[in-house]
């Protein structure tokens, strides 16, 4: 198979493009993507302060990539979550990377700062792992980047990602997580702006580009993931996208352009009215207590500990 | 020589086939779909019409990725 724009040997098809590519165009094709994903929703700008919410694994490690090879000042954030045989691994490829890069780092583990890892803390705080998890690092990331004066927080998700989250929404019309799904989601009061450059790449490209990159990445799957909704969804996309290629990417498309702001009026977003600071964390909250304060009380640690990062 | 070795992941284990095959044929014999996974002959990405040879080392890497819990 011939690359369609240079005629040189490809490495990967792109179904829904109707072409393959050769390494050096499709890294081209990548880095394209993420910045038309940028400038088409107003992202960042070309000197804000990034952090990237790092996992280790594909999306992450490409994106933080990807934003330095495009100029962005990036550092990495990275949650030790506890999770034997898992997140030792994991970790390990975030360093490696950082390294490589010479970028910047920082650590936060749940255990050693806060006292629990996401099993205990789940079990405490009578969630499934997951959403001890979500809490977890949504909380952690909107801190970090508020007190590290970033500002943005960048996270790796994907095109399959959010065409998966669409169709759990839409199959449950969930029109308050159906308008807060947004490819940006600017800072307000007490909340960092939230980005998501990969929404233009499909997991099997942020996975390509990693493997053509030479960029080691923790492919194992968490072992919490087996089995959970998500995965469903992203099995049934799969099938209608390999029978009528690009389906995933319309659908997800023609949401933003047609559906997201409709969706949004309906909802009528306008919880922000009662919010007022933790009063143990200062994260904005409706309730005596933030979420995340409680799971970590109920779980017997420190919610008063501040996350170790500064602006660099 | 002897053989195509594939390296499947998640979990981690290799299985044997005889070669030549075609990468499209081989994730048909192994049961993937074309798109939730990568083919990597001897360290390089390859296409699904690419002719996988006697003796190559074969990793099939799944690219479907799910936590629920991410913001
Ligand atoms: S699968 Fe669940 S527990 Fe594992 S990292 Fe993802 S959100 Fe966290
Ligand atoms: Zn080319
Ligand atoms: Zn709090």
């Amino acid at each position: 198979m011939k690359c369609r724009a240079c005629r040189a040997g490809a490495v990967i098809e792109l179904p829904r493009h109707n072409s393959a590519l050769c390494r050096d165009c499709f890294l081209a094709y990548c880095r394209n993507q993420v910045s038309r994903a940028i400038d088409e929703h107003e992202m960042l700008r070309p000197a804000d302060r990034v952090l990237v919410a790092v996992s280790g694994g594909k999306d992450s490690l490409a994106l933080w990539d990807l934003l330095l090879d495009l100029g962005y000042h990036v550092d990495g954030l990275y949650i030790g979550l506890g999770i034997s045989g898992y997140s030792e691994p994991s970790a390990g490829y975030a360093r490696a990377f950082a390294q490589s890069r010479q970028a910047r780092l920082v650590e936060v583990d749940l255990k050693g700062h806060y006292g629990f890892d996401v099993r205990s803390g789940a079990a405490a705080d009578h969630r499934v792992p997951c959403s001890a998890c979500g809490l977890s690092k949504r909380h952690i990331f909107d801190r970090a980047a508020l007190e590290g004066g970033y500002d943005a927080v960048a996270t790796g998700h994907n095109l399959d990602d959010e065409a998966a989250v669409l169709l759990g929404n839409v199959l449950r019309w969930d029109l308050e997580y159906m308008a807060r799904q947004r490819p940006v989601l600017p800072a307000t009061d007490g909340f960092p702006k939230k980005v998501k450059p990969l929404v233009r790449l499909a997991e099997r490209e942020t996975a390509a580009y990693c493997v053509l990159r030479g960029i080691d990445y923790q492919v194992d799957e968490c072992p919490m993931a087996a089995g959970n909704r998500h995965l469903g969804y992203k099995e049934a996309l799969g099938l209608i996208e390999e029978r009528s290629p690009g389906t995933k990417a319309a659908f997800y498309a023609q949401f933003l352009e047609r559906a997201a702001g409709p969706v949004a009026a309906a909802a009528g977003t306008n919880a922000s009215t009662s919010l007022h600071p933790c009063p143990s964390c200062g994260a904005p909250t409706t309730s005596q207590l933030c979420a995340f304060c409680r799971l970590v009380e109920r779980a017997g640690g420190d919610p008063k500990k501040r996350i170790p990062v500064s602006a660099g | 020589m002897g053989g195509v070795r594939v390296l499947l992941r998640n979990p981690r284990r290799e299985v044997e086939l005889s070669g030549p095959v075609r990468v499209s044929a081989l994730l048909r014999q192994l049961g993937y779909r074309r798109e939730a996974v990568l083919v990597i002959v001897n360290g390089t990405l390859v296409t699904g019409d690419a002719s996988i040879e006697e003796g190559s080392e074969v990793e099939v890497r799944p690219v479907i990725s799910g936590g629920a819990g991410w913001p």
